[in-house]
């Protein structure tokens, strides 16, 4: 396949373009969900599928997550690559027992025999006053799960990469992206590509701090990094791409060369998969850390309503700086 | 059955207040100044008018995204839901909940939900409280067709015909939901059907007409109140703005596939100008009678605004407020 090596995509049309390739390459691949048809809920990221597909690969359903996610992955146990996608990642709450009780547990249960290779793609949308039913990020809920993989990135290359893999993928795994990224642009290969699961990537070396975050959070990561370098603060900050499982040996072997760690996840504080690489980092470098390490989250509150409060509910890139800075300034107390 | 002038009053100035309250709310939604989602009840003011006019005070209403006529009708502070549209600290969940979430609870308004289907169970819960507690408390549950997608309302149909639970499952059939039609998501569009199996009272009305709506739900009250609930009740309507704010075309998303002809028809269904001409055509109230219940009204509303307008944000130093009960 020829290739331009210079194109641009967003990342929302990155995912388009990994269904669509991924559907005419293998009519396994088949996509279920509420609001395919529907620009409101899916963005751009469903263009042209049904079109192209047609309606018994490519479903609109009606408002029945529990009965759809179960279909998506009954359909992967008998040999489809099912994708199912929730455009709120709140509305699968209605869809915990196919996910957890039976595809997450399903190979161990069978010792092997069967394996469920769905793709769970949970869309965050928050912001704009939308308040507490519709703007929840559970990645770090998924991530608790054994059996399942959950990947979130956050460029458009990683995008389509991540999509592929995932429904390429033998065992079911959570693709979770957010609104926020639909528009960010970057330079997506034509043709098709996988992004290995559970690697991360350093987006910037550096060797005061590393600073660790996915998806949305990534992205302000990458403006706090840039905020400091004015300040000659060097951070080394890896967008871990995947985050079950994750890229443990990246991380540790840069906080061995840092010893400080600051980690951004756009989850609430308390269990969010910030606390998981913390405490990994404990376990396997404890002697290199130089100071307490700091989790950039969301706080232990529902999401608000009213702009006033959602203006300092969601963490951004100031408050990566000043997490950092605290860190770097940590000092034990005699 | 016999409408007294009051009652057809208050019938006609409960529909007015939800319609004007409505459509005051596109201008601050199109230029900005609300801007959580708001689901406009525009068209269906009949079956919220009609519902709940037949219950009392002590009873229990739960809804869903599109509960601005739940609320008003019920008796919610209209200054607070609209300031808690607003996003403001006056409004009904202080500016945490928005238009989704707007809550009474001394008038009854126990909460609305967007979760599709989300206060079924919950409606189900306090009709069993009601139960347990002999205080003869009525509870409705709104919800539109998109939720007989929903698994849990059969759970809760059967649960509730198993226990007589003086509940009725108000079903809204705007024959949309979101963006599709009723026909892509179910074989038939007679929803009042669905309740039949579990035994219970099932009622297919006219939700545009506030007599059949009023007549009805009369009916399906007595019965609960009687303990002879469950009631299973399905209201033809139609909404006359978008599925999120006024139009979903003007708007951006270009997803109301509603085609220009029935939108027409149904305008000349409209909820409130069958009242308003049954009442001329009958010489109940004048024009000028009913221009005055309108600039009434209009007062209301603007007085309304002028109240969320005015009103304080919530301070960001509240951020972790209401999270727990002190
Ligand atoms: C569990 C869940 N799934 C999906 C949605 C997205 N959604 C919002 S409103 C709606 C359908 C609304 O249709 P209907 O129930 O008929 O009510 P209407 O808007 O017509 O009043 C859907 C599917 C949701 N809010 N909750
Ligand atoms: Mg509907």
């Amino acid at each position: 396949m020829s290739s331009n090596n210079n194109r641009e995509l967003s990342y929302s049309l990155a995912i388009n373009e990994a269904i669509t390739q991924l559907m005419d390459a293998d009519s396994t691949v088949m996509l279920i969900g509420q609001g395919v048809k529907s620009p409101w809920y899916v963005g751009n990221t469903c263009n042209d599928l049904i079109k192209r597909f047609g309606e018994e690969r490519v479903i609109d359903t009606p408002v029945s997550e529990n009965a759809m996610t179960g279909a998506a992955v009954g359909a992967a146990i008998a040999g489809m690559k099912a994708m199912v996608v929730h455009p709120r990642a709140d509305f699968v709450l209605y869809a915990f027992d196919p996910i957890i009780n039976q595809a997450a547990n399903w190979h161990y249960m069978s010792g092997g025999q069967s394996n469920v290779p769905v793709v769970f793609w949970l869309i965050v949308n928050r912001g704009g006053e939308q308040a507490a039913q519709h703007s929840q990020a559970l990645h770090s809920v998924f991530a608790h799960i054994p059996g399942l993989k959950v990947v979130m990135p956050s460029t458009a290359y990683d995008a389509k990469g991540l999509m592929i893999a995932s429904i390429n993928d033998n065992n079911p795994v959570v693709f979770s992206d957010d609104r926020w990224l639909y528009s960010q642009k970057g330079i997506v290969p034509e043709e098709l590509y996988e992004i290995p699961m559970g690697k991360g990537i350093v987006r910037n070396e550096g060797k005061d701090i590393t600073l660790v975050s996915y998806s949305y959070m990534a992205v302000e990561s990458a403006k706090a990094v840039g905020e400091l370098k004015k300040e000659s603060v060097s951070v080394e900050f890896i967008d871990l791409r995947t985050i079950k499982p994750f890229d443990e040996d990246l991380i540790i072997n840069s906080v061995k060369k840092t010893g400080k760690l600051v980690v951004a996840d756009g989850s609430w504080k308390t269990n969010s998969f910030a606390s998981e690489i913390i405490s990994s980092v404990n376990e396997k470098a404890f002697e290199f850390l130089k100071a307490p390490s700091a989790r950039v989250c969301l706080p232990d509150t529902p999401a608000p309503s009213a702009s006033s409060l959602e203006n300092v509910y969601y963490p951004d890139y100031k408050n990566i700086i000043d997490a950092i800075k605290s860190v770097l300034k940590w000092k034990k107390e005699k | 059955m016999d409408f007294s002038k009051e009652l057809l009053k208050k019938l006609y100035c409960t529909m007015l207040r939800i319609r004007h309250c409505e459509e005051s709310l596109i201008e601050p939604i199109l230029d900005g100044s609300v801007r959580c989602p708001v689901h406009l009840y525009s068209g269906q003011e009949a079956i919220a008018a009609g519902v709940c006019s037949n219950l009392e005070e002590k009873d229990y209403v739960f809804g869903n995204h599109r509960s601005h006529g739940h609320y008003l009708a019920k008796g919610g502070d209209m200054n607070a839901m609209v300031a808690e549209i607003y996003g403001k600290s006056t409004g009904s969940a202080k500016g945490r909940g928005g238009s989704m979430h707007l809550i009474d609870v001394e008038n009854g308004i126990m909460g609305v939900a967007p979760i599709v289907a989300g206060t079924i169970s919950l409606a189900l819960g306090a009709a069993l409280s009601s139960k347990v507690k002999k205080d003869n408390r009525v509870t409705v549950t709104f919800f539109g067709d998109g939720a007989t997608g929903e698994g849990v309302l059969y759970e809760s149909l059967n649960f509730a015909s198993l226990k007589k639970l003086p509940v009725i499952f108000v079903c809204e059939n705007n024959y949309y939901s979101t963006h599709l039609h009723i026909s892509e998501i179910r074989t038939n569009d007679n929803i009042s059907e669905i309740a039949k199996p579990f035994g219970m009272a099932c009622f297919k009305v006219d939700g545009n007409n506030i007599f059949d709506v009023y007549e009805k739900s009369k009916e399906a009250v007595n019965l609960c109140r009687g303990g002879k609930g469950p009631v299973f009740m399905e209201f033809l309507t139609y909404r006359l703005r978008g599925h999120v704010g006024p139009d979903d075309n003007v708007q951006g998303s270009h997803t109301d596939i509603r085609p220009k002809e029935e939108i027409e028809n149904w305008r000349k269904k409209d909820p409130l100008i069958f009242l308003s001409s049954y009442l001329l055509k009958n010489n109940i109230f004048s024009q000028q009678q009913l221009d005055e219940m309108k600039k009434e009204v209009e007062k209301e509303v603007s007085a309304a605004k002028a109240f969320a307008v005015n009103s304080e944000k919530p301070s960001k130093e509240e951020l972790n407020y209401y999270v727990f009960k002190q």
